[in-house]
């Protein structure tokens, strides 16, 4: 289960408090009823899916009750930011190892078994 | 390859069992194949071996990052059945279902298909509406599913709880008698012997890490771990991880990849006859032929690559499984695991063309693919062969989220498998 800090609430909370909502950062096309049937389905359903950094919504739904975004990476699930509604993505090629070096369980444990 | 029979397997006892070969070829990468299918588990197998069997299409090489059935595969609950609710899924899952009662005999090994009948518990009036109209779906297709009361379904299962105290009270059941369960990993075994046997390379520990493009954006081979393979065409089929092989050819698909978890009991003797699911507290069980309860949880709600998931997740399970037979309340588990499962917003398949010339997918299959093995394998050779969709496929293609024409099997049925 996760740990994840709430930036409207300033601490860290069980996930089950939480109620995750999908990418973070995708505006709504302000021309919705103009738009074509490909760049709809590239809004409403296209997604990058990384296996590494993904920047996600969630909801303290049983706290505060509002969404923020956070930084995570997928393969490790560890957090490297949560920060309010709003705020830009944060710059986290300090931080944020490459992908390549983050561990996978069973492929670096076992991959290489016969 | 040498056939396995009752004479066989009397020789081999005669023999101290020393005669047995090796059930594939792990040969060195050609420089260049006809296909490649990226992903071993058991859609990328079969649809190897029918590519070899029925298209005569023997240059074709499966690759694997791990080793066969070391995804979803090997690590799924096996829960057979055909009983979904719209055309195109019924078209597909009873395909799949009638290559299922032939498959041992087809691929000489026992798959171990096991027809003993999934049953889906009813809990209230809504569970009631929607399994009913379920089965009447699926008689007017000619699939059968049937409605129990609570007392038939007791009979069918006399482990279950049908008390009016009960805490997850049961109104009847949905019954899908030619339902059941298959040996895993020997789906993954058996296509991949047969599919070796007719020329097909199987390579195991190599992972495909990038997909190189001509000049008119056709694809010409796969970068891999133990560099380039040439192919004329390539065909993903690598559950968890469909998204990630398709952006290596810029392609985004509708996917988000989560965690689905399973657990075992300790083995004891046979005492659950049949499958149940309680789609509304998320549980479902059988019990497998070394005695052990095979129990399915479900998903994290965040996407994720990293094969576990959380713990509330199969707690939630076990307390709803308690409830419903009080008799496995202590019972030990052994062990739990979780596989990565690749979603699409309508909970369907996609299978079919890309954008990508010479670029196909077999994805989305998400919680539920193992049912639909042989037959999405089959039907996937059928698109890789002749460069469109299988008359059966032919709804699944990754263009309805672009016309619409979605398939709405997740709101429907509320069923993870
Ligand atoms: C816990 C659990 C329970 C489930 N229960 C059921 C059930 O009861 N009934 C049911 O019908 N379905 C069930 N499913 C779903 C089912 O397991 C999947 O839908 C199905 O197995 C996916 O198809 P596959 O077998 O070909 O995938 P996999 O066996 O996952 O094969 C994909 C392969 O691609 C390989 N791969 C990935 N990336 C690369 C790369 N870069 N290069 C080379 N190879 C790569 C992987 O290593 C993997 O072996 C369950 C899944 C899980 C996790
Ligand atoms: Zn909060």
């Amino acid at each position: 289960m996760l740990l994840i800090y709430c930036p409207y609430c300033e601490e860290e909370r069980s996930e089950l408090e939480f109620r995750h909502g999908g990418d973070a950062h995708i505006a709504r096309p302000t021309n919705i009823a103009d738009i074509t049937d490909e760049e709809f389905a590239e809004f409403f359903f296209l997604r990058d899916n990384p296996k590494g950094l993904i920047f996600e919504r969630w909801r303290h739904i049983h706290g505060c009750g509002r969404f923020f975004n956070a930084a995570r990476d997928t393969v490790s699930d560890k957090f490297y930011a949560s920060y309010k509604a709003g705020e830009p993505k944060p710059d986290l090629s300090a931080v944020h190892p490459a992908t390549e070096k983050t561990v996978e369980t069973y492929e670096a444990t076992e991959g290489t078994a016969k | 390859m040498r056939k396995f029979s009752v004479f066989a397997v009397a020789r081999e006892a005669l023999r101290g069992h020393k005669g047995w070969e090796p059930q594939w070829v792990s040969p060195e990468p050609r420089k260049e194949y006809d296909v490649i299918i990226v992903g071993g588990g058991g859609h990328g197998l079969g649809a190897a071996y029918y590519l070899a069997k029925e298209h005569g299409i023997t240059n074709v090489a499966v690759i694997e990052k791990g080793w066969l059935g070391g995804g979803n595969t090997g690590r799924n609950t096996t829960i057979i059945r055909s009983n979904y609710l719209y055309d195109e899924s019924m078209d597909i899952y009873e395909h799949s279902l009638k290559l299922w009662e032939g498959l041992s005999q087809e691929l000489n090994y026992n798959v171990m298909y096991s027809p003993r009948g999934v049953m889906m518990l009813s809990h209230n009036i809504h569970d009631r509406q929607s399994f009913k109209r379920h089965i009447h779906a699926n008689r007017l297709h000619g699939i059968d599913n049937e409605w129990l009361t609570p007392e038939q379904a007791k009979d069918f299962c006399p482990p279950l709880d049908i008390s009016a105290t009960a805490r997850y009270p049961i109104n009847g059941a949905a019954l899908q008698r030619r339902g059941g369960t298959a040996r895993h990993d020997a789906v993954a075994w058996g296509y991949a012997r047969a599919a070796s046997d007719r020329g097909v390379h199987i390579i195991q520990n190599c992972e495909v890490k990038g997909i190189r493009r001509g000049p008119n954006g056709e694809v010409t081979g796969v970068e891999t771990s133990r560099g380039f393979i040439g192919a004329k065409k390539i065909a993903v089929s690598a559950s968890g991880h469909n998204s990630v092989i398709m952006s290596m050819a810029d392609v985004r698909v509708p996917l988000h990849s989560v965690p689905l978890q399973a657990l075992v009991s300790e083995p004891m003797k046979p005492i659950f006859p049949c499958v149940v699911m309680s789609n509304t507290v998320h549980a479902y069980i059988s019990q497998s032929d070394k005695g052990e309860l095979v129990i399915g949880a479900g998903t994290d709600q965040y996407n994720s690559y990293s094969q576990t998931g959380g713990l509330q997740i199969i707690t939630h399970t076990l307390d709803a499984i308690c409830e419903l037979f009080p008799m496995f309340r202590r019972v030990k588990m052994m062990r739990q695991w979780g596989g990565i499962t690749d979603n699409t917003p309508d909970r369907s398949a996609i299978q079919g063309v890309t954008p990508v010339p010479n670029l196909f997918v077999n994805c989305g299959w998400g919680t539920g693919g193992f049912k639909a093995t042989p037959g999405s394998a089959h039907l996937f050779a059928h698109l890789i062969a002749k460069g469109e969709p299988h008359k059966l496929a032919s709804g699944l293609t990754l263009d309805r989220f672009r016309t619409g024409r979605l398939i709405d099997e997740a709101a429907a049925a509320a069923v993870a498998h």
